[in-house]
């Protein structure tokens, strides 16, 4: 029999992941929504931006702050540079040309990763405390982590709700089309868009990497997960994926301590099939 | 005989001849090459019968490891030959392609969503493969008992590689064979209208969910005999070269990089990519390693950017434009 | 002010208007009338820049407008009220508003427009927190067409504003665009109801299967018998 306090804790540690998954579950609904593109290589961008805190702070000795900044700001620009490189040219092609456009880069990144720092695993070393909570051993990282998520989230959605700019977000992606009527430049209403996903996968890696360490596979690793999620949450619907962020990663952590790390994933992956089916259009969908 | 099938002969018969002619101490090497090209085209073959139709598979792993495991376990374990073992693969595989693909197209699952599900069915058997390990070895994978001879047809292994060489042969013959079939039978049609338009094809009275699920289980049976074969070749399985996204999209980008459209686009691309990462191996050794993907990778993008078609495809379309009014009397 | 000259323009291989010439001066209240499919919404999708134009040239004010892409088009003064309304359904009735003044010079005088479309259109500003897909079928066109006024446009392109409205709202509807009129917006209408909006307009063109087979002032043009019989159904 298990100790309860261990589930206890993995519920707990299910949630503080939930946190960052969901972080970066909204930024790539949020692109999906605008542009209907999966990006496939949403989370090696994350991988990028890792390195980079990595570099920063272990190699040239900057603080922990200001490299999650440059980090962030990495993000971004990989943001834009992967719309106006990849997604421009085929924005009108069929959507699985998209689908594997992005799939390309996602093998570009990752072995251009392995090729360039090799498959070591690196990680970002701080000196941050373990938490007793009532018997529960909690990661003080993770719990950083889980705030700061939460923050850059509700960052998200004051941006979406409160600015000229994120209404439009939103407008476009309801109708691309009348947006263009209103008098906005598609191509400028997507930029910001993926400037936006972008810096949210920025904020990511910023809060993966204190709390695991990069190689060139962390976007395997993390990628199907966060797809999985927004298709689940609803492809495009923000509430939807963050709600579907905390089922999945409460079923990997409580899973992964009732049978083994492998055993949750392949129950959320397989609860994510049958949730397809069930409700093609994401849990908050309505029924058809 | 038209010019066309002379071509074709002369290929094959050269293909025939291939093993025999001298090549120095390079023979193996290149035969293992070539062995290679035929089993990965083959795969590559029988992913195109469904990504043509527009039903995108990014998991196609997940039958590759089904097929690939069944025979080496049933070995393993049981000693049941792969002739009979090919045969559960088969059918297991094709039962997982019935049970994904059927609520699929039940439900109305296509583009972005099927391509999402098919890839979680492919980490699924993936992480499967990795937490049964008191049976499948986990990451490390398992090696294929060994028969005890060099040449054993009971085991289907043989130190000599010439036949494998003809025996992969075989197998690319048959796929495209099968992909002929499945390009001429009264399915292409019916199937084309569905990629087109779904719903103008069910209102035309063709059975989609029908259609959707026989090609797709055809997809995923001749996957997993690929998977059986890659399995006896290199007489170890492991999850990471068999099963998950690594080796789907391999497929995919293979499949893409030639042309899916055409009979012999899954052969191009994939030979291109495998000679391209030999090549780059030999020139570079280990030490750049990753360098061959990272370049495929990013001529995969160039090239859904530049020539969705593929490159055979391009050519081929180049080919036919050109040929059209030549032979139309002026 | 807009005039269209020998325009021809279509989807594909299918063809929707064959070298159609058109003339909208200041001020002015134009339909273009004709039966489903003659291709009066490619004709305002090709002014408002949704679709170039194959051939033929269109300008503004004198300035040339062939091939601008729609954004560019709306910054130039001229609103497009697109056929089904287009609204953005998940967003408030004030957040469509204000999307419709997306351009940097409405968005200066964004209070004072909003002030004008209230007064316009009372219905909208005591919905302003409601959503637009909640709203009912003539609320809707009521929003379309302020979302429409707010980008402060000279010209307004209106495709079909009765379609799928009831008897009631549609002369109501009629009524409130015969108010933007005397507020002095030129406008530019394309509809079925021939008779309603024959009543509202100076001149009308009529179109079929891509062609302009008659144009003339509307109270000439619907005493023709032709038109009556075919169209007002008198």
């Amino acid at each position: 029999m298990i100790d309860p306090i261990f589930l206890a804790e993995a519920a707990v540690n299910g949630i503080l992941l939930g946190g960052v998954l969901a972080l970066l579950a909204l930024g790539l609904n949020l692109i999906f929504g605008v542009l209907d593109i999966v990006w496939i290589a949403y989370v090696d961008l994350v991988m990028l931006s890792m390195y980079l805190v990595y570099f920063l702070v272990m190699v040239y000795g900057w603080p922990i702050w200001l490299g999650a900044l440059a980090g962030v700001g990495l993000g971004v620009v990989l943001g834009v540079l992967v719309h106006v490189l990849i997604i421009t040219p085929i924005l009108d092609s069929p959507p699985i040309n998209q689908l594997l456009a992005t799939g390309g880069l996602l093998f570009f990144i990752q072995s251009f990763a392995t090729f360039l720092w090799t498959t070591d695993h690196r990680s970002v070393r701080l000196t941050l405390p373990i938490i007793e909570v009532g018997g529960m051993f909690l990661s003080f990282a993770r719990l950083v982590a889980f705030g700061l998520a939460i923050l850059a989230m509700v960052g998200l959605y004051l941006f979406l709700t409160r600015t000229y700019i994120g209404t439009a977000i939103r407008a476009v992606s309801q109708d691309r089309g009348a947006m263009a009527l209103m008098g906005a430049d598609p191509q400028r209403v997507y930029i910001v868009t993926s400037a936006v996903g972008g810096a949210m996968a920025g904020v990511a890696a910023a809060l993966l990497s204190i709390q695991y360490s990069v190689h060139p596979h962390f976007g395997a690793a993390f990628g199907p997960i966060t797809f999985m999620i927004c298709v689940l949450g609803g492809l495009g619907n923000m509430v939807g994926a963050f709600i579907a962020a905390f089922i999945m990663s409460e079923i990997i952590s409580v899973g992964g301590v009732l049978w083994s790390t492998e055993m949750g994933y392949v129950i959320a992956f397989a609860l994510f099939i049958v949730m397809m089916f069930a409700r093609p259009g994401g849990i908050l969908a309505r029924r058809q | 005989m038209s010019p066309g099938r002379l071509l074709a002969l002369a290929v094959l018969v050269a293909l025939a001849a291939a093993p025999f002619v001298p090549m120095g101490g390079m023979r193996q090497y290149v035969l293992h090459v070539v062995i290679q090209i035929f089993i990965w085209s083959f795969i590559g073959q029988a992913w195109s019968l469904m990504g043509r139709f527009g039903l995108v598979s990014l998991g196609h792993g997940a039958f590759l490891g089904v097929g690939a495991y069944t025979t080496t376990l049933l070995w393993n374990f049981y000693g049941l030959t792969p002739w009979l073992g090919v045969v559960a693969a088969v059918l297991l595989a094709m039962l997982l392609a019935f049970v994904v693909a059927y609520p699929c197209s039940r439900f109305g699952i296509t583009g972005h969503y099927f391509a999402l599900v098919t890839l979680a069915v492919g980490e699924v058997i993936r992480l499967l493969l990795i937490a049964e390990r008191d049976w499948t070895g986990g990451s490390l994978g398992v090696t294929l008992r060994a028969p005890g001879s060099d040449a054993s047809l009971l085991a289907i292994q043989y130190a000599d590689k010439r036949v494998f060489y003809y025996g992969g042969l075989a197998l690319w013959l048959a796929g495209l064979w099968v992909w002929a079939r499945v390009d001429r039978s009264m399915a292409r049609s019916a199937m084309e209208a569905i990629g087109e338009d779904e719903t103008a094809a069910a209102s035309v009275g063709i059975h989609v969910t029908r259609f959707k699920l026989g090609i797709t289980m055809l997809s995923a049976g001749l996957t997993a005999i690929g998977g059986v074969a890659y399995a006896q070749y290199i007489a170890y399985v492991n999850p990471e070269t068999l099963a998950g996204i690594g080796v789907s999209l391999r497929i995919v980008f293979a499949v893409v990089l030639g042309g899916m459209y055409v009979l012999l686009g899954p052969t191009v691309g994939t030979a291109l990519t495998i000679a391209l990462s030999e090549y780059l191996r030999v020139v570079f050794g280990v030490k750049f390693i990753g360098m061959a993907e990272t370049i495929y990778g990013l001529l995969l993008v160039i090239f859904i950017i530049f020539l969705p078609a593929g490159i055979y495809g391009s050519v081929a379309a180049l080919l036919r434009r050109r040929r059209v009014p030549a032979a139309a009397p002026a | 002010m807009l005039a269209l000259h020998e325009v021809t323009a279509g989807y594909g291989h299918f063809t929707a208007l064959w070298a159609v010439s058109l003339r909208v001066e200041r001020g002015e209240a134009v339909a273009v009338v004709g039966p489903n499919g003659a291709g009066k919404t490619t004709l305002l999708r090709v002014i408002s820049g949704v679709i170039a134009p194959r051939t033929g040239t269109l300008a503004f004010e004198s300035t040339p407008l062939t091939g601008r892409p729609p954004h560019e088009v709306v910054a130039r003064g001229i609103a497009h009220v697109p056929e089904g309304r287009r609204l953005f359904p998940a967003l408030t009735v004030a957040e469509n508003l204000r999307m419709g003044a997306f351009l940097p010079a409405a968005r200066r005088t964004f209070a004072e427009t909003l002030e004008r479309v209230h007064a316009l259109f009372p219905v909208l500003a005591e919905r302003r927190q409601q959503r637009a897909g909640s709203l009912s079928g003539g609320e809707q066109q009521m929003l379309a067409i302020g979302r429409a006024l707010m980008s402060r446009p000279k010209l307004i392109l209106f495709d079909e504003p009765s379609m799928g409205l009831a008897p009631v709202m549609v002369l109501r509807l009629f009524d409130l665009i015969r108010k933007i009129r005397e507020e002095g917006y030129t406008i530019l209408i394309v509809e079925q109801n021939v008779r309603q909006v024959l009543k509202l307009v100076d001149r009308a063109y009529l179109l079929e299967v891509g062609r302009i087979r008659m144009e003339g002032r509307a109270d000439e043009l619907s005493e023709q018998d032709f038109v009556r019989k075919a169209y007002v159904g008198l």
